[in-house]
């Protein structure tokens, strides 16, 4: 018995012209306005991430409907992906990663600057998928530390976007201390990252 | 019109006793020649003028462990683009020391099949430009499509076999490499992980 | 003192080329492979190929699985067209079992085949276009896909992956909402195509960057085992779909485009005329579709209880069904020995499938025959001498799919 599924056939109203971002809590007065810098660097930041698709397989061809103008990535701030990592925020690893892979993984990662995150989108990237077979790394995070893990096989681009709405939080809230603090020190060195 | 009968009666007046176990699988002819005439049948159904077999379709194997000096089959399937047949033709050697010839001198796209061969069965291919593993990692000691190796990685901790249904104490009936140590041979003993004891 | 400044490796003053990697992370690899190339300036003198950074032990999984689960390895291979793959396994699983097909079926599979391939073909030129810099395109047509990936979600539920179909035909009866989206394909598609052409075709900035590179003679060709789109752009007019018919492919009438030379550009027209073939298949396959009235349309899959699994009603309500039920659920089903080999036209070529039975629950050994990983091979032949920028626009309108190449 099919469910109406009749909303892709009909045109939706538009209901708004532009939509902005909400402004963080703070003092307002004649001229001025005082808020925590966090809130403010976090506003900027994740409003504006820069990806990088580490696209390996058929999350890729997900990612790519994702860019497209029917899920518009774009619209939350990620215009430009980016394939350089010295340039790049955020790094979605897209697909399996197979042992040959890991090390490449592994430099991309390094290769990029803090602030970075981490997006496993798939069910590959999180923990092998499908294939628990002998040639395929069962998770990335067995080679990076992983912030937003996104399942699915492939996830429907609405999940991607869920993932990067997550990130966005993770961003908008994270300390300007994290990346030099102790706990996160150790946390690299777990995975033998300097 | 070309028929499987003429193929077969063109082989057979061409290599007597040599070529044998014909048998005709859903349609497509099949038969077997001894390891060392592989390239000499390869060549005689290419240049032959009626047989004209000359695409290469696909060039695999299969690892059969109880057929005792038989163990490896490398399998060519060619085709007559001409006339539409196809035909398989299997090559039997052993695990000891599985040297097959080369085809890539007839067909360059035997290249990277026999690579790949290579990489799963650990095929000699005798006369190979560039021998060398293509899938799996360069460092990768056994060749991971043969019977006796798992498909699991042995050494990975986050996943119990338990509950996955494999070996374990549940017995779902499927059974791992440990289970199977009775069908191998002296010569190709394995530790409890699956490796090799060289 | 200049000496103590900079140490040169050794030999490096006489080395007249430079060794790049085109690595596994690169914009224009689309999927993981990696080239190293010797270049000469811009000249490419030698190219290297290294695969395998996907490899995931689909033929070593394929043992482990009973046939109806390896459905979902072969969705993973070219996951730009996966319901050609799957229908390739259901017809290499049929053809074991002597499973025959009614022509409902055969034709509804023949819609879900061409829709993939458009699917298939409306990326790759796309990305080609993306590689020479004109965007638009990609985006343009990106709406259409999602139209195509709706209708599979109408039939089996999935966007990218479908898993569509069973042995002996399809998991559901094609519902009126996706024959509407299928019509609303159909009428709004051709104009769309017509104008993604008019952006490529005779685009001279197009022409210029595609016409003359990555050139490939038919004997060669034929010798490197290239089949599909990039066999037909070098002039041989090798097609599975006719050379073996299968689900029922006899009775539709198409052409099949052939180029000249099997340049980038033959490739990229050879695809772009296919996919105008494919619309005219899809439309003659809807209209043979309508034609079955009554108990006939509710026909969607074969009469083989053995190994289709027959519906929840029954299976709690009748015995035979409940039997059934339990022997294919637990593998009990009979499975002949033997050996089949069936080919269909995927995306990119012959995707070929090589099972070898023994008569229990998955398969003693199953071998895919991959087009991409078949004519990847000839890269290098077809790059050398030219430049570091007509070597990207080759390796894209190749269609090199790395799921397809490592399998």
């Amino acid at each position: 018995m099919a469910r109406p599924v009749s909303y892709n056939l009909i045109q939706k109203p538009l209901e708004a012209d532009i939509s902005i971002v909400d402004m963080p809590d703070g003092e307002q007065g004649e001229g001025f306005f005082a808020t925590k810098l966090n809130s403010v660097i976090g506003l900027a930041r994740k409003n504006s991430i820069w990806p990088l698709p580490f696209a390996t397989s058929c999350c890729g061809i997900e990612f790519m409907a994702t860019m497209g103008s029917h899920y518009d990535l774009a619209r939350f701030g990620s215009e430009r992906v980016g394939f350089s990592p010295r340039q790049c925020d955020l790094l979605m690893v897209m697909g399996t990663i197979a042992k040959k892979m890991g090390p490449v993984v592994k430099q991309v990662y390094l290769q990029m600057a803090e602030p970075r995150w981490v997006m496993a989108v798939g069910a590959c990237a999180c923990s092998g998928g499908i294939f628990d077979t002998y040639s395929v790394l069962q998770g990335i995070d067995q080679v990076i530390p992983v912030d937003v893990y996104v399942p699915g096989c492939p996830p429907r681009p609405e999940a991607i976007i869920d993932g990067v709405m997550r990130i966005q939080d993770l961003v908008g809230k994270e300390s300007l201390r994290r990346r030099n603090g102790e706990q996160y020190k150790a946390l690299l060195e777990s995975y033998g990252i300097q | 019109m070309l028929t499987n009968d003429i193929i077969k009666q063109r082989l057979t007046e061409k290599f007597a006793e040599q070529v044998s176990n014909f048998e005709e699988p859903y349609g497509m002819l099949t038969f077997e020649a001894p390891v060392e005439l592989n390239l000499k049948v390869l060549n005689f159904l290419y240049d032959d003028e009626e047989l004209k077999f000359r695409f290469m379709t696909d060039l695999t194997a299969v690892h059969f462990p109880n057929d005792k000096g038989r163990e490896l089959a490398v399998v060519y399937h060619l085709h007559n683009l001409s006339d539409n047949i196809r035909i398989r033709f299997k090559v039997f050697t052993a695990i000891g020391k599985p040297d097959v010839y080369t085809a890539t001198g007839l067909f360059s796209t035997a290249n990277w099949m026999e690579r790949e061969t290579y990489d799963f069965y650990g095929i000699n291919f005798v006369g190979h430009p560039n021998l060398k593993r293509i899938l799996n990692v360069d460092e990768m000691d056994y060749f991971p499509m043969r019977k006796e190796f798992p498909l699991e990685d042995s050494t990975r901790i986050d996943k119990d076999d338990e509950m996955f249904g494999r070996g374990g104490t549940l017995g779902f009936g499927t059974e791992t490499a440990r289970d199977r140590q009775e069908v191998i041979s002296e010569n190709e003993k394995h530790d409890e992980t699956g490796r090799p004891i060289v | 003192m200049s000496e103590q400044h900079i140490k040169l490796p050794e030999g490096s003053i006489e080395k007249t080329t430079t060794t790049l990697n085109l690595g596994p992370t690169h914009p224009a690899t689309h999927g993981v492979m990696q080239n190293i190339l010797e270049l000469d300036g811009e000249r490419i003198v030698s190219a290297e190929q290294t695969i395998g950074y996907i490899h995931r032990a689909f033929e070593k999984l394929a043992e482990r699985r009973p046939l109806a689960q390896i459905t979902t390895l072969t969705d993973r291979m070219n996951y730009c067209s996966s319901p050609i793959n799957n229908m390739g396994w259901h017809l290499t699983c049929e053809k074991l079992l002597g499973v025959k097909t009614p022509k409902r079926v055969d034709y509804l599979r023949v819609i879900i085949m061409e829709l993939a391939r458009i699917s298939d073909h409306l990326i790759c030129n796309s990305i080609v276009g993306v590689d020479a810099g004109a965007y638009t395109g990609f985006l343009y047509v990106m709406q259409y896909r999602e139209l195509i990936y709706e209708i599979y979600e109408e039939v089996c539920g999935a966007r990218l992956t479908t898993n569509i179909g069973r042995i002996g035909g399809f998991e559901r009866n094609f519902n009126d909402i996706a024959f509407q989206k299928l019509e609303k394909f159909l009428s709004e598609y051709p104009k769309v195509l017509k104008e993604f052409e008019n952006l490529f075709q005779r685009n001279r900035i197009f022409m210029e960057r595609t016409m003359g590179t990555g050139a490939i003679s038919a004997e060669r060709a034929l010798n490197y085992g290239f089949t599909g789109p990039n066999l037909r752009a070098a002039g041989v007019d090798y097609d599975v779909r006719v050379h073996t018919p299968y689900s029922s492919y006899e009775d539709f009438q198409f052409n099949i485009p052939v180029g000249t030379t099997g340049d980038n550009y033959d490739r990229w027209l050879v695809r772009e005329k296919e996919m105008w073939e494919s619309l005219s298949i899809i439309e003659q396959a809807y209209q043979k579709v309508q034609e079955f009235k009554g108990a006939e349309a509710e026909v969607y899959h074969a009469d083989v209880p053995e190994y289709y699994l027959p519906p929840k009603e029954d299976v709690y309500t009748k015995m035979e069904a409940l039997i059934y039920h339990f022997k294919i659920v637990m593998g009990e089903t009979e499975i002949p020995k033997g050996e089949v080999y069936q080919a269909v036209e995927g995306g990119n070529g012959e995707l070929g499938f090589y099972l070898i039975s023994d008569g229990g629950r998955t398969p003693y050994r199953l071998h895919f025959r991959r087009p991409c990983f078949v004519y990847y091979q000839a890269y290098e032949e077809l790059t050398k001498g030219g430049m570091l920028s007509d070597a990207i626009m080759t390796m894209s309108s190749l269609n090199l799919i790395a799921g397809e190449l490592d399998a």
